[in-house]
């Protein structure tokens, strides 16, 4: 599925605002994006996901959930969106579904050209591990691994030398300002710090879509808008597709493109004009 | 395969004191697995050494009647010395023995004894026969611990003996213990009054005659000579092998429950691994792992688990070992009375294939023990996982 991964442009410019170094660094290692060519509702460059008439039932009890009640949807490259909602509005089971980690029951999803649902458990993971990134509430860090082992980790799924990963995984971290932190562990990290590995191992391996599950549900103001930061730059600077799911306002004031989901459906999808 | 191996050791290193107990637990199996084998190994090297020494040499010729579990056929087994042998027993090769039957009566009490002449200028055996070449009024006599203490009997006592002569005939001389020998081997105390071969051959009237022939390793086997039968050692040792290898089926209730003792440990790690860590298990597959290659790092940190013990094992057990080999193991209680050729200290022996043997079988084992829990992971709702949701 990876085939024409090297579309996207290698700049080397650094990150604004945060003045840390662009992650595209001078490894020749490209980003990811094979999204098919198309205008996205605010991106810059081809669709990388459409969802149509998507539909996911849970089984309860004797009966049935409806999570997501036909959901058609569009993303660019490049775009900083949110599913914005409350909890049971569908947002976590439309970003597993979207993340491949989860299956529509009804309608289709494609994702960097691939239809979730045809997709075997390996080419899934596969579509995960070359092209996609996770960031999660509880951050989900390898707890007995290093902050640079935790960061590795993607690399190593994808055969880099040790050279390169080292390299990435530096750069990574200082994207994120934590490159005095590499041998800690996440248990001595504060949740700002950890969610800050967790962004750079979302990062290092350069993916065309992030994926991040309320982010800053565990994070206090400062921590929050700092994370918040470093995401807008890096999708300014890579033009990597931020996808959110959240219900912080804090989240939804960096969004530039807005869809409110209300009990399994879009109940509004707003563009910010900056 | 290669990365699996990586995170495995990654985290197995990281998980720190649970890693190290599990790891102290096997390690200790395999300790005891092995010692415990090489008492086993010593012990049966050691009982056929002390046969060799002491009863059997390198094997013997018997007479065709003789059998040592039958006194009624003692006076029926004896034979006239063969010329085919005789130089052999000057040159201390072979010695000749002459079995009969008697009674002793040590302190008023009567005693059922076997009475074994033997040469007393014989190097074959350990016995110590040289004792009997003495000037004493009395005839000589020596006898085993075991013999002694049942019989009360210390160097110096004199006590009526009886026996019957080739006619049948009763008759009583007074022995005098010159010696009392402890040898590990019962079947040559108990029960045994050794006396000079040739005044047994005197008091029973068979002249130049005996029952056994034991020879050294120098004997070169050719012709049996008429008459006589030969028994090798293996054919004398097997009944030694036989006890060793009951006792051995009776250690393996010890190795299964040492061997369950490992399983347990690592299940119970592998079942709580995947219950603690569901948050850690969907991470993996949400950065890219399939679930099967999930598994197959479980599996591998389970295993792995048996390699930290091999080298933790290697670090204590091997001074431990080398150690017990050289001082050995001294039973807690008295074995002289266990009625087996067991020595009170016992040198264990190992060897590679033994080493090697109970490291795979703890290596499989683990990993066996480690694949079934995880496959539970084949099964997880990935999303339900990476919210640390019990499955």
């Amino acid at each position: 599925m990876n085939e024409s991964n090297n579309n996207a442009e290698s700049k080397n410019t650094p990150l604004g605002g945060l003045g840390v170094k662009s992650p595209l660094g001078d490894l020749g290692v490209e980003r990811n994006n094979n999204a098919e060519t198309q205008t996205p509702p605010s991106g810059g460059g081809g669709v990388i996901i459409t969802t149509s008439q998507l539909i996911k039932r849970f089984p309860m009890g004797k009966g049935e959930f409806t999570a997501l009640k036909g959901i058609d949807l569009e993303f660019g490259i490049g775009e900083f969106a949110g599913l914005i909602g409350p909890s049971g509005s569908g947002k976590t089971t439309l970003l597993n579904i979207l993340g491949s980690l989860d299956s529509p029951t009804e309608g289709e999803a494609i994702v960097l050209g691939q239809s979730v649902s045809k997709l075997s458990a390996k080419g899934a993971a596969r579509l995960r591990k070359e092209s996609l990134g996770f960031i999660f509430q509880s951050y989900n860090l390898l707890q007995v691994h290093t902050v640079f082992e935790n960061v590795e980790f993607p690399l190593l799924l994808l055969n880099y030398t040790a050279a390169e990963r080292k390299k990435m995984v530096m750069d990574a971290l200082e994207w994120v300002g934590l490159t005095d932190k590499v041998k800690s562990k996440p248990p001595k990290l504060s949740g700002g710090e950890c969610q800050r590995v967790a962004i750079a191992r979302a990062m290092v391996k350069r993916p065309s879509l992030v994926l991040a599950d309320e982010p800053t549900a565990n994070l206090d103001a400062a921590n929050s808008h700092n994370i918040l930061k470093t995401m807008e730059n890096l999708n300014r600077q890579l033009k990597t597709t931020f996808l959110f799911a959240t219900h912080d306002e804090k989240v939804i004031g960096y969004l530039k493109r807005k869809i409110f989901l209300k009990d399994g459906y879009v109940d509004k999808d707003e563009l910010v004009n900056n | 395969m290669w990365l699996a191996i990586k995170l495995a050791y990654r985290n197995l290193i990281g998980a720190g004191l649970r890693t190290w107990l599990n790891v102290l637990v096997l390690s200790f199996s395999f300790v005891v697995i092995i010692w415990m084998k090489g008492i086993m190994v010593g012990w049966d090297y050691q009982a056929k050494t002390d046969m060799t020494n002491w009863q059997i040499g390198a094997g013997q010729y018997w007479h065709e009647n003789y059998d040592p579990y039958d006194p009624f056929t003692f006076d029926e087994s004896h034979i006239e010395i063969p010329e085919l042998l005789k130089s052999e027993i000057s040159n201390q090769n072979i010695t000749p023995m002459l079995i009969a039957q008697g009674t002793i009566y040590p302190q008023g009490r009567m005693q059922s004894v076997v009475l074994k002449g033997i040469d007393p200028t014989q190097k074959v055996l350990y016995l110590p026969s040289e004792k009997l070449d003495t000037a004493i009024t009395a005839l000589p006599a020596f006898v085993g611990q075991l013999m002694a203490s049942s019989m009360k009997l210390t160097v110096g006592d004199r006590v009526m003996l009886r026996w019957r002569d080739e006619n049948g005939t009763f008759d009583a001389a007074e022995i005098e213990i010159v010696d009392i020998f402890s040898s590990n081997v019962p079947a040559v105390e108990t029960g045994q009054v050794y006396i000079p071969l040739d005044k047994l051959q005197q008091m029973i009237g068979l002249e130049n005659r005996a029952t056994i022939f034991t020879f050294n390793e120098n004997f070169k086997k050719e012709n049996t000579p008429d008459g006589l039968v030969l028994k090798s050692k293996d054919e004398l040792t097997k009944a030694v092998d036989d006890m060793i290898k009951t006792k051995n089926s009776g250690q393996s209730v010890f190795y299964f429950i040492l061997i369950l003792l490992v399983m347990l440990a690592i299940f119970d790690t592998q079942v709580l691994s995947i219950f603690r860590r569901q948050k850690e298990i969907g991470t993996y597959i949400a950065l890219g792992y399939t679930r099967r290659q999930v598994v197959g790092l479980f599996t591998v940190e389970g295993g792995m688990h048996a390699i930290l013990a091999a080298v933790v094992a290697a670090a204590y057990g091997i001074p431990f070992l080398a150690w017990q080999a050289k001082v050995g193991f001294t039973m807690p209680v008295d074995t002289s009375e266990f009625g087996m050729a067991i020595a009170q200290t016992l040198y264990p022996v190992y060897g590679v294939g033994l080493v090697l043997a109970t490291t795979c079988i703890v290596l499989i084992v683990t990993t066996i023990v480690s694949y079934f829990p995880s496959r539970k992971i084949a099964r997880m709702n990935p999303t339900e996982a990476l919210r640390g949701k019990i499955q």
